[in-house]
């Protein structure tokens, strides 16, 4: 088959990679699947391409495109403002929903809870931007090869390069970082994590801002390779879980990998099957590993 | 007086599809409500009843498999066993992990359900849908008032016999050590209860009853097509057990009547605000409004309007 499976299959890899970051540390964290992460991605997506129409307004160099990237300073700016809106997003929804319910006791209706608000902020978003795609920029990109039989356009790869970044410098702030290990020590064990001292409200806080903001940035790389619409974020829902749970709950590494196996797998199944299978990949790796290591690569419980 | 006779049309339609809302609801509740297992993929559960009893009962095709011409009745007993396996085999594969596990996994049938219905053309008519589904009482069809009566006190008459089927199985010791299993699983296995067992048992029964509603809902309409089956729908029949009260199989019917007129009321006004070109835009407003009353159900009135009643034993006046 044709090695170019590879190529896609690690820049949608990435894509899902930056959100099951979230999955996975609110899960391990906050102890729920939660069902409304897609739609930080959405809203993410969005968000930038408000903010970078409104820069677009204010300095109309910031669309021209940079270099050989088919947008401009504007989007990346957007993109950085929109991380920290969407991350108060998912803080408030944490507020107004999520921390009320947690105090109840009851985990499962948590994520009943994400359930619903997935939906009402979907529809919202289709209310608002109608169900037509969006787009960052029009223009057509020329793929470039970059070893024999594969190519990759420049935003591809600059998202790749983005993508290692933000996941190392997330990787840096759970293992060398105070809050990291509040964090990871919450994840843990959280009553004797209280009984440290450790500000557990502030530890949800930042947990909610990382996982809002990584999502906006899978948005945004999602918005650029593919297209802005409604329904991003919730089709993404399914490879998230799954490869947050085939990395193993908890674990950001795994995270990565696993979307990285849920990106190469699809891309795969694109070439040999065909592009209307593709979203059955996700569901069919989440059982084989629920049958066969439910704890996933990585994972310690389940 | 033919508005009249449109009007006993329309309202015995409209009850019609809340009594179909109420049996989907009726197996939530049994799986949730009584057994405390999360559900994310009912609108898949539907549509394999939908399906099967599509193709045993629709006439010879070359559209689609099937095509078997059986009668209604087998159509239905058909969707009951197969989205009673496909839950058995969901149960079987995650009710031993953790409860999320569950929920995400039955999320992933309902995609994958979708993604069948739409792409295996030869099996589910791809997203043409299956048409010509035999109706019960066809013979009427030419009286719309007549017809609509007859389907409704049917599926009246099934909500009725499920209700009491499923009430005097609540009383049952089964379904006390379905609650006590909910409540403390620990306790239940100390008696030797095995948790897993009884929770595969109400999950599958409660798909094969989700599957039911599906099969009825393709028998009154005649047709079906993958759109029917989005995750709205599961959405919507998770609403009106949260808003009825689940644990009550009462407040799942109640729950099913307000939130399909909520539903129905939010699309009429929604209809008269927006002109024509905005009406699928102006959709997505009733999604967020089923979606805050959901919400705000669960955050101040868990319980529901008539929450779960104290049911020890038939025998007791618990």
């Amino acid at each position: 088959m044709n090695p170019q499976f590879i190529a896609d299959g690690l820049v949608a890899g990435a894509m899902i990679g930056l959100g099951a970051i979230g999955v996975t540390l609110t899960y391990s964290i906050l102890r729920f699947s939660n069902f409304a992460h897609g739609e930080f991605i959405s809203w993410g997506a969005y968000a930038t391409l408000l903010t970078a129409g409104l820069i677009g307004y204010l300095a109309p160099s910031s669309n021209e495109g940079y270099g050989p990237f088919s947008v401009g300073w504007g989007v990346l700016v957007a993109g950085l403002i929109a991380m920290v809106l969407t991350g108060l997003l998912a803080v408030l929804l944490d507020r107004l929903l999520f921390r009320r319910l947690r105090r109840k006791g009851a985990s499962i209706t948590v994520v009943m809870a994400s359930f619903g608000a997935s939906m009402a902020l979907r529809a919202l978003l289709e209310f608002l931007f109608t169900s037509s795609p969006r787009y960052f920029s029009r223009d057509l990109q020329i793929a470039v090869p970059v070893v024999p039989g594969i190519r990759v356009t420049p935003d591809q790869m600059a998202l790749l390069g983005m993508t290692v970044t933000l996941a190392l410098a997330v990787h840096l702030i759970l293992t060398q970082t105070h809050m990291g290990r509040s964090m990871r020590a919450v994840s843990e064990n959280p009553a004797l994590a209280r009984v440290l001292g450790i500000d557990i409200d502030h530890v949800i806080h930042i947990t909610w801002l990382l996982g809002g903001a990584l999502a906006c940035a899978s948005g945004v790389m999602l918005g650029l390779v593919v297209q802005i619409r409604p329904y991003m974020g919730f089709d993404m829902l399914l490879p998230l879980f799954a490869s947050a749970i085939l990395g193993g709950i908890g674990s950001v590494p795994g995270a990565i990998i696993g979307a990285l196996v849920v990106g190469v797998s699809e891309a795969a199944t694109v070439q040999l099957i065909g592009a209307e299978w593709r979203a059955a990949v996700a569901f069919l790796l989440l059982i084989a590993v629920l049958l066969i290591r439910p704890s996933g690569l990585f994972g310690k419980r389940v | 007086m033919p508005d009249l006779l449109g009007l006993v049309a329309y309202g015995s339609f409209f009850l019609a599809i809340i009594g179909i809302n109420a049996i989907g609801c009726l197996g939530l509740n049994l799986q949730w409500g009584q057994t405390g297992l999360f559900n994310v993929g009912i609108a898949g559960f539907i549509a394999i009843g939908a399906y099967t009893s599509a193709l045993l009962t629709t006439p010879a095709t070359t559209d689609h498999i099937g095509g078997l011409h059986l009668p209604i009745l087998i159509g239905w007993l058909g969707a009951m066993i197969t989205s009673g396996l496909a839950s058995f085999l969901v149960g079987a594969a995650t009710l031993r992990l953790r409860s999320d596990y569950l929920a995400i996994t039955t999320f992933g049938v309902a995609v994958t359900v979708h993604l069948v219905t739409l792409n295996a053309q030869s099996l589910t008519g791809g997203s043409f849908g299956i048409a010509f589904i035999p109706r019960p009482f066809e013979t009427y069809a030419s009286q719309p008032a007549v017809f609509g009566l007859a389907n409704l006190a049917l599926i009246v008459a099934v909500v009725v016999v499920l209700y009491v089927g499923l009430e005097r199985l609540v009383r049952s010791p089964w379904g006390r050590v379905l609650r006590a299993i909910r409540e403390e699983e620990r306790a239940a296995a100390s008696l030797g209860k095995s948790a897993t067992r009884y929770r595969l048992q109400a999950f599958a029964l409660g798909g094969a009853i989700m599957g039911l509603s599906g099969a009825i809902h393709a028998s009154f309409i005649g047709f079906i097509a993958p759109d029917n089956y989005l995750s709205s729908v599961t959405f919507q029949i998770w609403t009106m057990l949260i808003v009825g009260g689940s644990g009550n199989n009462l407040g799942a019917i109640l729950g099913a009547a307000l939130i399909w007129t909520t539903w129905s009321a939010t699309g009429f006004f929604t209809g008269m605000v927006f002109p024509p070109e905005q009406q699928a835009r102006a959709a997505a407003l009733q999604i967020v409004a089923i979606g805050l009353i959901l919400s705000g159900t669960i955050v101040i009135r868990p319980r529901g309007l008539l929450g779960e009643r104290t049911t020890v034993s038939r025998h007791l006046n618990g």
